[in-house]
C-alpha cells in the first residue's frame, strides 16, 4: 500500500465518520462530527501540497528539493479556527441544553427513544 | 487624494479591528463611552467608504500589498468599483443600525455588543476587499464568529436553539470552503485570486475536472451564505430569533455570499477560463428561481412579522441571484443595483418590525388583531413604505431594480423563467404584505383601547433610524440614474478581469513560475 493510498483512505474514513455524526440528532455527536470533519480537512489541505518525504519546507543551502510550506501554514490557520469554533460550539450546546432542557439540535425530543 | 488611497483601504479593515479590541479592553464597563466609540468608528467608516467610492468611480483598480510582500506571494487588498460599493453599503447600514441599537438600548441586554459589532464590520470589510482566496476564508470566519455572538445577544431559549443550528451549519460550510480552496490550490499552486484567474485560464484540460469540482464546491459554500434553496433553511429561524437590530445588520450578511459568487464567478472562473467559463451559472439559476419562489411563498406561512421579514430576505436573494446567475454584463449592473436596494429594504423592514413588536406588549410581532399601540400611525406608515420597498412596487427603488433586472436578462437563456418568477413572486409579496398590514393596522383599528406600555426607549431615535433607511431607498430611487450608471460600470469592470489581474500582479503576467 502506497503512502498516498494510506493518506487518502484516512481522509475518507475521517470524512465519512464526520458526515455521519454531523447528521445525528443530538448536539454531542454533532460536535464530535464537526471535530472529525476538521481533522479530515486538515489532512486534506496538508496533502494538497503533495506528499513529500524528508524535504525541508524552508530555504536550506544543502537541500536539492523542497516540500511546499504554504499548506502547512494554511493547516495551522485552519487548526486554530477549528479549535476555537469547537470550544465555542461545546459551550453553546451546553448552554442550550441547560436553558431548553433538550440536547436535540432541533430542540424537540423524539417520540421514540434513540438517536 | 490618490496617494492616500492605499492607506484608506487598509484603514477600512484596521479601524474596526482596533476599535473592537479597544472597546473590549478599555471601555468594557462603560456603556456610554463604548457607544460613542462605536458610533465614531461607524461614522469614520462611512467617510472612508465614501472616499473610496469616489476614488473607484474613476475606473482605476488599487491594490494594497500587506507588509509590502509582492503579489502573488503576499496577501493583497484590492479596491475596485464593486468592493467600494459594498464597503459604502455596509458602513451606511452599520451606522444606522448602531444608532438604532444604542437609542433603543439593545446593546445593554448582554455583554460585548459593541466589540462584536466592530469585529463584524472587520470581517465584512475584509471579505469585500481581500484579493486572496484563503484570506477570504479567514475574513468569512471573522464575520461568522462575530455574527454568532451578535445572534445570541440577549439570549433566551429560542435564540440559543436557533444559534446552535446557525453555528453548526456554518461550521460545515467552512469545512466545504476549505475543501474548495484546497482543491484549487492543489491544482494551480496559488491562492491569489488574480493569479488564480491567470492559471485557471492556462490550465491543461486534464485539470479541468478538479477545477470545476472546486468551483462548484465554492459555489455551494457561497450559496449557503446567500441562503440559496435548498440551503436556505437556516435563515428564517436564525434571523427571526435574533434581535431586530442584529437581523437588520445581517441583511448584508447574505450579500457577502452573493458578492463572493460574483467575484469568483467573474474573476477566477470568468470569460477567459475557456470551457470552465461561468460554469456555476447553469446550476445557480434554477436554484435562485426556486429561492425566490420559496421565499415569497414562505411569507404566507409566517405567523409573525419577524418571520415575514426573514422570508422576504430569502425571496429577494432569489431575485438577486437569478440576475447574477445569467453572468451577463447587462444583467450584472441591475443585479448590483438591486443588491443595494434589497439590503437596505430588508434592514428597514426588520427595524420597523422590531419597533412594532416593542410597542405591542404581549402581542409582540404576532400577526394577530390587537388594540392600537403607541405611535400606531407613524409605524403603520413606515411599515407601508418598507413593505412597498421589499415587494418591489413603484415608486421606490425595488421597482426600478426589478425593472432593470427584467430588462437586463432579456437576451439570456431562461429569460422567460426569470420574468415569470420575478413577476409572480412580486404579486405574492404584495398579497402577503397587504394581508399582514390589514390585519395589524386596519382590523386592529376597530378594536378599542390602547396597549399599555412602560416608558419606551428611544421613542424618536428608533423610528428615525428606520426612516433613515427608507430615506436611503428614496435617494436610491431619485438618484437611480447615477447609481445604475455606477453599478453598470462596476459590472463592466467585473467582466473585464484583465485590468484587475494587471492591477494586482503588475506587468509580470501573473508570476508564472
Amino acid at each position: 500500500m502506497t503512502l498516498e493510498m494510506l493518506v487518502a483512505s484516512s481522509i475518507a474514513i475521517l470524512t465519512a465518520a464526520g458526515v455521519y455524526l454531523v447528521l445525528r440528532g443530538r448536539t454531542f455527536p454533532v460536535v464530535l462530527g464537526l471535530a472529525f470533519l476538521s481533522y479530515a480537512i486538515n489532512l486534506f489541505l496538508f496533502a494538497m501540497g503533495r506528499l513529500v518525504v524528508n524535504r525541508p519546507p524552508i530555504y536550506d543551502k544543502a537541500a536539492e528539493a523542497y516540500t511546499d510550506p504554504l499548506p502547512q501554514a494554511l493547516v495551522l490557520t485552519a487548526i486554530v479556527i477549528a479549535f476555537g469554533m469547537t470550544a465555542f460550539v461545546v459551550v453553546l450546546a451546553l448552554r442550550t441544553f441547560l436553558e431548553t432542557g433538550s440536547d436535540h439540535v432541533d430542540g424537540r425530543e423524539d417520540a421514540e427513544a434513540g438517536s | 487624494m490618490t496617494a492616500f488611497v492605499p492607506w484608506l483601504i487598509a484603514a477600512a479593515v484596521v479601524l474596526p479591528a482596533v476599535m473592537g479590541a479597544g472597546i473590549l479592553l478599555a471601555l468594557r464597563h462603560r456603556l456610554d463611552a463604548s457607544r460613542v466609540a462605536s458610533l465614531a468608528s461607524c461614522l469614520t467608516l462611512v467617510l472612508i467608504a465614501a472616499a473610496l467610492v469616489v476614488e473607484a468611480s474613476g475606473g482605476g483598480i488599487t491594490s494594497y500589498e500587506l507588509g509590502d510582500w509582492p503579489a502573488p506571494f503576499g496577501i493583497v487588498l484590492v479596491l475596485d468599483r464593486l468592493s467600494a460599493m459594498m464597503l459604502l453599503l455596509t458602513s451606511v447600514l452599520a451606522l444606522v443600525v448602531m444608532v438604532y441599537a444604542a437609542s433603543t438600548g439593545i446593546d445593554r441586554k448582554g455583554w460585548h455588543f459593541h466589540p462584536l459589532f466592530q469585529f463584524q464590520l472587520l470581517g465584512l470589510n475584509g471579505a469585500f476587499l481581500t484579493g486572496d482566496l484563503f484570506n477570504l476564508f479567514v475574513f468569512f470566519e471573522v464575520l461568522l464568529i462575530a455574527s454568532y455572538g451578535l445572534l445570541l445577544h440577549g439570549q433566551g431559549p429560542l435564540r440559543l436553539k436557533a444559534g446552535v443550528q446557525y453555528v453548526v451549519i456554518n461550521l460545515v460550510g467552512s469545512t466545504l470552503f476549505l475543501i474548495g480552496v484546497g482543491l484549487l490550490y492543489g491544482v494551480t499552486g496559488t491562492l491569489n485570486m488574480a493569479d488564480l484567474a491567470v492559471r485557471v485560464a492556462a490550465a491543461p484540460p486534464a485539470d479541468h475536472g478538479l477545477i470545476a469540482a472546486s468551483a462548484l464546491v465554492l459555489a455551494v459554500v457561497f450559496g449557503l451564505k446567500a441562503a440559496v434553496a435548498p440551503l436556505h433553511f437556516w435563515l428564517p429561524g436564525a434571523y427571526a430569533a435574533s434581535t431586530g437590530a442584529v437581523a437588520a445588520l445581517f441583511a448584508v450578511m447574505t450579500k457577502v455570499g452573493a458578492y463572493a459568487l460574483i467575484r469568483t464567478g467573474t474573476l477566477i472562473f470568468g470569460a477567459d477560463a475557456g470551457p470552465l467559463a461561468f460554469l456555476t451559472g447553469p446550476w445557480l439559476l434554477p436554484a435562485a428561481l426556486a429561492t425566490a419562489a420559496i421565499g415569497f411563498i414562505g411569507l404566507f406561512a409566517a405567523r409573525a412579522l419577524r418571520e415575514m421579514a426573514a422570508w422576504a430576505v430569502v425571496g429577494s436573494m432569489g431575485v438577486l441571484l437569478a440576475a447574477i446567475a445569467v453572468f451577463r454584463v447587462e444583467a450584472m449592473g441591475p443585479a448590483l443595483y438591486y443588491l443595494l436596494h434589497s439590503t437596505l429594504a430588508g434592514a428597514a423592514l426588520f427595524l420597523v418590525v422590531d419597533l412594532i413588536a416593542a410597542r405591542r406588549g404581549a402581542h409582540r410581532d404576532a400577526l394577530t388583531v390587537a388594540p392600537r399601540f403607541r405611535q400606531c400611525e407613524l409605524l403603520s406608515g413606515l411599515f407601508f413604505l418598507a413593505a412597498i420597498a421589499v415587494a418591489g412596487l413603484p415608486p421606490l427603488s425595488g421597482f426600478v431594480g426589478k425593472l432593470l433586472i427584467l430588462d437586463g436578462v432579456r437576451a439570456a437563456p431562461g429569460a422567460a423563467w426569470i420574468w415569470a418568477t420575478v413577476l409572480v413572486t412580486t404579486l405574492l409579496a404584495v398579497l402577503a404584505f397587504a394581508r399582514a398590514g390589514s390585519r395589524l393596522f386596519w382590523r386592529s383599528a376597530e378594536v378599542g383601547g390602547e396597549i399599555e406600555m412602560r416608558a419606551l426607549r428611544g421613542p424618536v431615535a428608533g423610528p428615525a433610524a428606520a426612516a433613515a433607511l427608507l430615506a436611503a431607498l428614496v435617494a436610491l430611487t431619485v438618484l437611480g440614474g447615477p447609481v445604475s450608471a455606477y453599478t453598470g460600470a462596476a459590472a463592466a469592470q467585473l467582466f473585464a478581469p484583465q485590468t484587475y489581474v494587471e492591477a494586482v500582479l503588475g506587468g509580470t503576467a501573473g508570476g508564472v513560475r
